[in-house]
């Protein structure tokens, strides 16, 4: 029984380990989906935020310091893209994509001309890292240690679903974010500044996914290597889609993920007969599953992608 | 009214512009890291230019690049963001490798049968996302996405098998020679070990592309589809079967892009440990070539030639991503060339009115 | 002045001086005048591009002027964007509603000025104010129910509360009767007399004469951008006011000869079908249309016209019913197959289905026949034959600019884009036409050259089935009028014998069994 519950935190605590950044990424895209910009470069913004943010931790030695440092680089990304998107009216893909290739590449060129032409950044010891919960209440690989013990940035940005589900659907913000992403004319004949909200929103999904990276190289492992994020933004982004564009809907999504990662580590920890790399597929397969039998398709807002240029 | 059309209507301008700003980018990057930008851009391009065997190497790295850039390209006449290529990309080499260790047939004809599969396994990888798409309604873009981290793990778990597996290394066996697409004739003359048929492919590839999108009666469906869904189906054209075949189409070409690289460079497979991104760099070569098949080849060739150029940048302590920064700052300005475009018709148009007014004070 | 006219001719609400709006080269608005009273309803009257919209938008700080001047009740202002406009008291109804279509009415109305309490939008008392407007002016909404699902009606009147609840006094509609019933334009006309009766102007851009006299107390003309002339409405009749629009004299009346019709080309029987949403919207409907006569479906927006006109044309599926075109059945079949079955079709939406609007004049010219014989062998497209056929037609329908062969369809005018669809489907010249609302957004001119090809296909002895919200242009063009309410054929008239106030009963539902 003991065992079991052991187990079972221990799933749980890979659940926990690994849905953060997807989420914190999913919440960003969702302020910028929803808002009617498609935000493809959030891949991008994590990888900035991921280096930026071990960087942060390493000069200043406070993972707060860091996390926070890293959602401001994700924004500076942001600002990018929402130059590019509102102000020039761009095509949102083609943005995003070079957002993708900037960002890892600046990412990688800082982290190299800074590290003495190493591609990872020095190794953070524990204490320079996100702090977890109740250190030393709980006996090292008990439940409670696995699951109520882990980084408090894990439950920080679970709060943030409830928090931006409030702003979304109960704030004036969250009604004109929305109202942008179906139909900027009508925001603009009322004297809602689409561009402002836009802004706001990329802005916000920057930073969101600038936080996810750096939970990335401050919590899940402790440094900065090219292969921290590889793909996190894409499942971020495939998480919202399957949540239909809400919070709440990415939430869960980021969820069904973790779960299945949470599921992975412990059987292939275990010493499972079937091959690691089959465990690895069984997120993505179980997404495809799902969307099949119960999710089928979702509304994209309805001026999703659509540049929005105004008149003079 | 009199149109006359000026290079400022077109796109080709703002590309090299572009081209230009992202070097110019680049730059202001290395002076800002201590490092000298002449010399990184001086054995960038001699790199690539100074030995004819490092030019036919550019062009030898080009080839995959411009079939997965010609992939996502062709997913773009029908409104598709092919950002599935990758998983393409890999399914494609997989089925060519097995096609090659395993496969027992007379030189030229087994390459032919392991390009075949390759097409195949591409083209299924593909059309399975359009299937849920026109029967499910599922977003392509997720379940792309999904699909491209399923076929990498598929390719490490394929390799990590015991009969595909080589004894001493993580990857597969050797494909036979004669699946090889190296050609050995050509060696001598070049100084190059691994040159291969892959560009001429890639080349066939994008005119065949070109002639059909343009040409034909399947070309005018697929333009219709991309263009006005609704206004297709109006016309009877069936949306469904256009997005079916020209997601499969694309896949095709990504899987190609897949047997290209694998059975003319390494003629292996050996296990990722990350996404190597033939796909992904795919998005980067179309949007360059300005979704244009024709406009493909040559955006592959300068993106090969950079990433080829970009590996030698260690000789001289560069980041060789300065190479990523330069192509995204690239992209990036060809994505903003619209507010350019605007800035350089409204300068024109107010030229044009103060003449204008000019004309008329005289005659007034 | 009218009898029951509230205008106040003391107070002047507006006054635009001289106003000058430039795009480019081309001038839209050249030195207009406008002034408006308290409680005054002004009409704008004006072609379809004679730049009432762009004086609307200088008015409402969209667009900025070159030259002239603004005053808002006796003040000189200048108007930086409609966030001003909307503090200096003027509201504007959109032509094309500006609808936030997931969220609800009272969402809709309150969005830009949302009241708050702390942190939370306050909806609560944003309906209870939204209930007052709608009870004091007569416009009846359901504050909690979502855009998407409500009628066209009362969307309007969303329109309306929206600008009522900002505190507007100076309203603009534009437009506001293109899509209403009968009934529903009177209740927006006593809409409108509430409205003046408590002070507010109404500037009323439209141009239905009809309403102009019934509605307006005066009227302004605008023509190709110039101001023309602003005029007591009791003081002129509708043919004066026609003929100050266009500029010439006007026969509104389409030259038609009686011709006997011959055997049935399209037989509808008991069709049923559901809406997307899987709701009824065709309920047992029965329609007949015989060689060598147009029949005019009658009815108001919603009641079954654009499915009735999908599933005609295959875009869409039926439940049940028989459907055949000279005893060819076509019931649910492709689009492609109901084409070569003998239908051709001019729908609705021409910027949605009629045309590819990214394709050239000369692609669009083959959309349904890319792949017949005379444009394509063997899968390879033809672009010379292509070229000369979409030439002669570019000649014989008068397309403009000419040559204009490669030119992408986005850079016509909507005038000219509809002659493009005119003249592909009169060309494919099928046994049954069906037209959907031809003339929506199009000046006289063009009008007149859409009712001329449908009367022309008719006199060839074709079957055309005209499906039109303008119940006038049902009434001049029809041999046969059959009227559409909730899915099925209300009643049926003759052409010739029909009357506009008997044609609006059926349309609302009510029968006329007595008479």
């Amino acid at each position: 029984m003991n065992g079991f519950v052991n187990v079972f935190g221990l799933i749980l605590n890979g659940m926990l380990i690994s849905t953060p950044p997807l989420l914190l990424a999913a919440l960003g895209s969702v302020f910028s989906e929803k808002s009617g910009v498609v935000n493809i470069g959030i891949e991008g913004m994590m990888t900035i935020g991921a280096y930026v943010g071990a960087v942060g931790a390493y000069f200043t030695h406070n993972g707060w310091v860091g996390f926070l440092l890293g959602g401001i680089a994700g924004m500076i990304f942001g600002l990018l893209h929402a130059f590019a998107c509102v102000t020039c009216g761009a095509d949102q893909t083609i943005a995003g994509t070079a957002i993708n290739f900037i960002g890892p590449g600046l990412a990688l060129f800082l982290c190299k001309s800074m590290f003495d032409n190493s591609s990872d950044t020095p190794s953070l010891p524990t204490e320079y890292k996100l702090p977890k919960l109740f250190n030393g209440v709980f006996k090292s690989g008990s439940f409670g240690y696995n699951v109520l013990g882990t980084y408090s940035a894990v439950w920080l940005s679970f709060i943030l679903v409830a928090v931006i589900w409030f702003v979304f659907y109960k704030t004036r913000f969250g009604m004109r974010l929305r109202a942008a992403g179906e139909h900027p004319e009508a925001c603009e004949t009322l004297g809602v500044n689409v561009f402002k909200v836009r802004y706001a929103c990329v802005l916000l999904s920057g930073f969101l996914a600038g936080l996810g990276g750096a939970f990335v190289t401050l919590a899940t492992v402790s440094q900065f290597r090219p292969t921290v994020i590889v793909g996190q933004g894409f499942i971020a982004i495939a998480a919202v889609i399957f949540g239909k564009f809400t919070p709440q809907g990415a939430f869960l999504g980021c969820l069904l993920f973790g779960l299945c990662n949470g599921l992975k580590s412990v059987l292939s920890a275990m010493g499972s007969s079937v091959s690691p790399n089959i465990l690895s597929m069984i997120p993505y397969v179980v997404t495809i599953l799902v969307l099949i039998l119960f999710v089928g398709s979702g509304r994209v807002p309805a001026a999703n992608g659509k540049p929005y240029i105004k008149s003079k | 009214m009199k149109s006359k059309t000026s290079i400022w209507d077109g796109n080709f301008i703002y590309v090299i512009i572009a081209i230009v700003v992202g070097f110019l980018v680049g730059a202001i990057l290395l002076v800002s890291a201590g490092i000298d930008p002449g010399l990184t851009y001086s054995t960038l391009f001699q790199g690539v230019f100074s030995e004819p065997k490092y030019i036919v190497y550019s062009f030898v790295y080009a080839a995959p690049y411009i079939m997965t850039g010609l992939s996502v390209a062709f997913s773009f006449k029908t409104g598709v963001f092919n950002i599935g290529a990758e998983g393409q990309f890999v399914v494609g080499s997989l089925a060519a490798v097995l096609v090659g260790i395993f496969g027992n047939m007379p030189p030229v004809i087994h390459a032919i049968v392991c390009f075949i599969a390759a097409a195949a396994a591409g083209a299924a990888w593909g059309a399975i996302v359009g299937l849920m798409k026109i029967k499910r309604g599922i977003n392509e873009v997720l379940s792309y996405i999904m699909f491209n981290w399923i076929a990498y793990y598929l390719s490490n778990y394929v390799v990590m098998h015991s009969g595909v597996k080589a004894k001493s290394i993580e990857a597969t066996k050797d494909i036979k020679d004669s699946a090889s697409t190296v050609i050995q004739g050509l060696i001598p003359a070049t100084g190059c070990p691994k040159v291969n048929s892959g560009f001429f492919i890639a080349t066939i590839a994008a005119i065949v592309l070109w002639f059909v999108i343009k040409k034909t009666t399947f070309g005018y469906q697929l333009r219709a589809v991309g263009l006005s869904k609704t206004a297709s189906e109006y016309g009877g054209i069936s949306s469904s079967k256009i997005f079916m075949v020209s997601m499969a189409l694309s896949g095709m070409l990504a899987g190609i892009g897949g047997a290209i690289q694998t059975l003319g460079m390494a003629g292996r497979i050996s296990q990722f440990s990350g996404q190597e991104s033939f796909g992904f760099d795919g998005i980067t070569v179309a949007l360059i070539g300005g979704t244009n098949p024709i406009g493909c080849i040559f955006a592959g060739l300068f993106y090969g030639a950079m990433k080829y150029g970009g590996n030698k940048l260690t000789l001289v302590n560069a980041p060789k991503e300065i190479v990523n920064i330069i192509m995204g700052t690239i992209i990036f300005f060809i994505a903003i060339s619209l507010l350019l475009k605007r800035i350089i018709k409204g300068v024109q148009q107010k030229k044009l009115d103060k003449a204008k007014e000019l004309t008329a004070a005289k005659e007034a | 002045m009218k009898k029951d006219s509230n205008a106040d001719m003391s107070v002047e609400a507006i006054r635009m001086k001289g106003i000058v709006k430039r795009f480019g080269n081309f001038t839209a608005n050249d030195h207009i005048n406008l002034t408006v009273h308290k409680g005054e309803v002004h009409a704008i009257l004006g072609e379809n591009g004679a730049g009432k919209s762009t004086l609307m938008n200088v008015l409402y700080g969209i667009y900025q002027p070159n030259e002239g001047s603004i005053e808002i009740d006796g003040k000189p202002v200048k108007i930086n964007g409609p966030e001003e406009a909307i503090k200096l008291g003027i509201g504007m109804v959109h032509q094309h509603f500006m609808l936030i279509q997931p969220f609800t009415v009272t969402e809709n109305i309150i969005l830009g000025s949302e009241p708050r309490k702390g942190l939370v939008v306050d909806k609560a008392s944003a309906r209870e104010k939204i209930m007052e407007l709608s009870e004091r002016y007569g416009l009846k909404v359901d504050p909690d129910a979502k855009v998407e699902d409500i009628s066209v009606g009362m969307q309007q009147r969303v329109e309306i509360l929206k600008v009522l609840y900002r505190g507007a006094r100076h309203l603009i509609l534009d437009e506001p009767t293109s899509s209403l019933t009968p009934q529903e334009i009177t209740e927006l006309m006593e809409i409108i007399k509430n409205l003046t009766k408590d002070g507010k102007s109404v500037i009323l851009i439209t141009h239905k004469l009809k309403e102009i006299t019934e509605a307006a107390d005066f009227c302004t003309i605008i023509r190709q951008g110039k101001y023309i002339d602003t005029v007591e409405v009791d003081q002129v009749d509708e043919n004066r006011l026609a003929e100050m629009m266009v500029g010439r004299n006007v026969e509104f009346k389409v030259d038609k000869k009686e011709q006997a019709p011959g055997e049935v080309v399209l037989d509808v029987e008991n069709l049923r079908a559901k809406d997307y949403r899987g709701v009824d919207i065709l309920n047992g409907l029965n329609l007949k249309v015989h060689k060598g006569e147009i029949v005019g479906l009658a009815g108001v927006d919603g009641n079954g016209q654009s499915e009735l006109v999908e599933i005609l044309t295959g875009l869409m599926k039926a439940e049940s019913g028989k459907i055949t075109v000279e005893g060819k059945d076509i019931f649910n079949k492709k689009p492609k197959e109901i084409f070569d079955d003998g239908v051709s079709s001019i729908p609705e939406d021409r910027q949605k289905h009629g045309l590819v609007m990214d394709f050239t004049v000369a692609e669009n010219m083959i959309l349904q026949n890319y792949d017949k014989p005379q444009f394509s062998k063997h899968g390879i497209l033809n672009r010379s034959a292509i070229s000369k056929f979409t030439n002669q037609l570019i000649d014989k329908f008068d397309i403009r600019p000419r040559g204009c062969e490669n030119r992408l369809a986005r850079q016509l005018s909507g005038g000219n884009q509809q002659k493009v669809i005119i003249a592909r489907e009169v060309t494919n010249d099928k046994e049954l036409l069906i037209a959907m609302n031809p003339t929506r957004g199009l000046d006289v001119g063009a009008i007149e050259f859409v009712h001329k090809y449908l009367v022309e296909q008719r006199n060839k002895g074709r079957a055309v089935l005209l499906v039109s919200f303008e119940l006038d242009e049902i009434m001049s063009l029809s041999d046969r009028i059959d009227v559409i309410f909730d899915g099925k054929i209300e009643g049926s008239v003759k052409g010739s014998e029909a009357d506009e106030k008997q044609l609006g009963i059926m349309m609302a539902g009510g029968k006329i069994d007595e008479k």
